[in-house]
């Protein structure tokens, strides 16, 4: 019991992540028209998977006490590559995406080397390396355009029921149990479940993941535990290259082309920073995880979705007004992100806030 | 003596990185135009004219770098100022933008010294309310956004044979080197950057420091945002946003350290000059948008591999 309390405290930002997206999304299903269906679903899943993405790169680095400022050009850089790589026959498919998820890895060890080897605060390193990233995707699509394979395109942003008419898994059509319940889970989803599941997980059950936690609290009380803090840095920014890597192939699939978009980038690590901290991953380090940042993504995507479905007309019409929708955005954005100054109301001496 | 050589190091590096850009650039319109275009004091002067806009904003990013924080907010400060200023127009032009700029650091430095919310999420936030009020003010009608005929003056009139922006850049940084090394709040700003706890501890305000220094910075970001719209005659809604990285890259590589407390002023009017020098050659040498970036950010890399390491972490 006491077991399970502390759990509950030490992932207090984590729930309170959970609750509000839940509450916003009911919120959001409720009033839409075509609320709670399996059709707003995959929309609102094929919306919202880039950012989830890019946030849960965003969250490893920052854990170790570092940040990533590189998580959107890296996401950029996977887009444009798939919109070259990712097409023609299935083997060069595959080969395709497995190289595109190489690439983000790779940009995002380089940038752990910079940081591990090179002692160059992550801060202005990944400033630098991002502007690289960006040079690279900007050279390989001058401007937007390019192919993607229509059919994994087709079924990665639908539910999974169209797996089966476009590949064909079942040579007598689907059986009931596939099509009544499986078949309407959205294929985003999965995918984000199985990169949690598969890759983060796992993670940070290892000494090395562990040890990510351990350079984020106290970085020279790891190193006296005889902890690599050097792998735990360089295995986070690489894990942070792969997840931004699943974000930008994803946007490839999503939108058919590739596109070296600067604003959109640095957009996207904006918000990355801001999702992490929302979904209760201190940027001090030490504490989090990519499950927040998860949540902190959904819950900015779920207050722009809810701005959409404002009765013009009704008590909360002005809500709908687009002109005042960014500014709304805004001021939530600071409003949640100044909920963690709560503790500065609790501490007994003020010379813990100096940290 | 040896540790005057340490802190000297950043700057000698990035003024001999400067030379040999001028130099590669040099030997590149030899060869294929046969003039010299580089080292014509009329281009180093366009150069410099050019270079005050973002050695303004380096300069404000510079006193809250040194307090080991940063201010994302700069990009919609910019706009802000000088989008309102327009608005507005006539003699309260710069006033009102000036205005802007104060507002904006007062709330980042209550939200950074009273709530203790990291600077670099709470100025993002500030940015994004920014950026949101402009889109208030401008979608439902079009206020006017030429600037004023003295923004104008003050961007690109001449009087004493260089350019007025060059002036206010000169102005400023004198002032900012005198507050920085010769009045007490300089020290406290070095201060709170080594340590904000031994600051506090010796009856000094860090609250206040953390204000000031924030209100600073954003007030200099308000002044370039006004001095653009001057030189380009018109304000507009992304107008800041390609100053951000650019003000904090020179920032670092004119040898400020980025967790703070330590850095001097002479540094990032160097890094500025840099920044602005390399971006023209390349674009003067042709070079397409993605060349640049890599550059760019390739140079940056090797600038702080060369001076800005940090320590190995040994217990």
């Amino acid at each position: 019991m006491n077991d399970l309390r502390l759990r509950f405290g030490q992932n207090l930002g984590l729930w309170l992540g959970v609750l509000l997206f839940v509450l916003l999304y009911a919120l959001y299903s409720t009033l839409h028209p075509k609320g709670w269906t399996v059709d707003l679903l995959v929309q609102n899943a094929n919306e919202s998977f880039a950012l989830i993405m890019v946030s849960m790169a965003q969250a490893v680095p920052v854990i170790t006490g570092g940040i990533d400022l590189s998580v959107g050009p890296m996401m950029t850089l996977v887009n444009c590559l798939a919109s070259v790589l990712v097409s023609g026959t299935p083997g060069a498919i595959v080969l395709g995406i497995l190289a595109c998820l190489a690439a983000g890895a790779l940009a995002g060890f380089v940038n752990g080397c910079i940081v591990v080897y090179g002692r160059i605060q992550p801060i202005i390193a990944t400033l630098a390396t991002g502007a690289v990233y960006i040079g690279i995707a900007l050279f390989l699509r001058p401007s937007p355009g390019g192919k993607v394979d229509e059919n994994l395109s087709w079924v990665a942003t639908n539910a999974l029921a169209e797996m089966d008419t476009t590949y064909h898994w079942f040579p007598d059509g689907p059986p009931a149990w596939f099509a009544e319940t499986l078949g309407r889970v959205p294929v985003p989803i999965v995918l984000i479940l199985a990169v949690v599941l598969l890759i983060w997980v796992p993670f940070r059950n290892t000494v090395t993941g562990r040890g990510c936690y351990a350079v984020g609290s106290a970085e020279g009380a790891a190193y006296m535990s005889g902890l690599d803090i050097g792998r735990s840095r360089l295995a986070a920014y690489t894990l942070g290259g792969l997840f931004a890597a699943c974000g930008g192939l994803y946007l490839a699939l999503q939108t058919g082309s590739g596109n070296a978009d600067i604003p959109q980038a640095g957009a996207y690590t904006l918000n990355s920073i801001a999702a992490v901290v929302v979904g209760g991953t201190s940027l001090y380090g030490g504490s989090g995880g990519a499950v927040g940042a998860l949540f902190g993504a959904l819950v900015l995507r779920a207050i722009s979705f809810c701005f959409r479905v404002f009765d013009s007309n009704g008590p909360l019409g002005f809500l709908s007004n687009p002109l005042l929708q960014p500014i709304f955005e805004g001021v939530i954005l600071l409003l949640a992100v100044s909920l963690g100054a709560a503790r500065v109301f609790r501490v007994k001496n003020r010379l813990t806030l100096f940290t | 003596m040896k540790a005057l050589a340490a802190i000297d190091r950043p700057m000698l590096i990035a003024g001999l990185c400067i030379v040999l850009i001028l130099f590669a650039g040099t030997a590149y319109t030899v060869t294929t135009q046969g003039t010299a275009t580089f080292i014509e004091p009329a281009y180093l002067l366009q150069q410099i004219k050019i270079a005050a806009f973002l050695g303004i904003v380096s300069a404000g990013m510079m006193v809250v770098i040194l307090l080991g924080h940063i201010d994302l907010s700069i990009p919609w400060t910019i706009a802000a100022s000088a989008m309102l200023a327009t608005a507005v127009g006539g003699g309260w032009a710069l006033p009102v933008g000036l205005g802007v700029g104060l507002a904006v650091g007062l709330v980042n430095g209550l939200g950074v010294a009273f709530l203790r919310v990291p600077s670099m999420i709470f100025t993002l936030g500030v940015n994004a309310v920014l950026r949101g009020l402009m889109v208030m003010l401008t979608g439902g009608f079009a206020p006017q956004s030429n600037a004023t005929g003295l923004m104008v003056w003050l961007a690109t009139g001449r009087p004493l044979g260089i350019a007025n922006s060059v002036i206010v850049w000169a102005l400023l940084s004198a002032a900012l080197v005198f507050m920085l090394t010769r009045t007490p709040f300089g020290r406290y700003i070095y201060a709170v950057g080594n340590r904000e706890a031994a600051t506090y501890l010796s009856g000094i305000n860090t609250r206040l420091v953390l204000i000031g220094s924030f209100i600073i910075c954003d007030v200099c970001a308000a002044l370039s945002g006004l001095l653009i719209a001057g030189y380009t005659s018109k304000a507009f809604q992304a107008m800041g946003d390609v100053y951000l990285l650019p003000a904090i890259a020179a920032v670092v590589v004119g040898g400020t350290n980025i967790l703070g407390g330590q850095g001097r002023y002479l540094g990032t009017v160097i890094g500025t000059v840099l920044i602005v020098l390399l971006q023209s050659v390349l674009s003067v040498a042709q070079m397409p948008e993605a060349g640049r970036q890599i550059i760019y950010g390739a140079v940056i890399i090797a600038m702080l591999l060369a001076y800005g390491r940090g320590s190995a972490v040994r217990g």
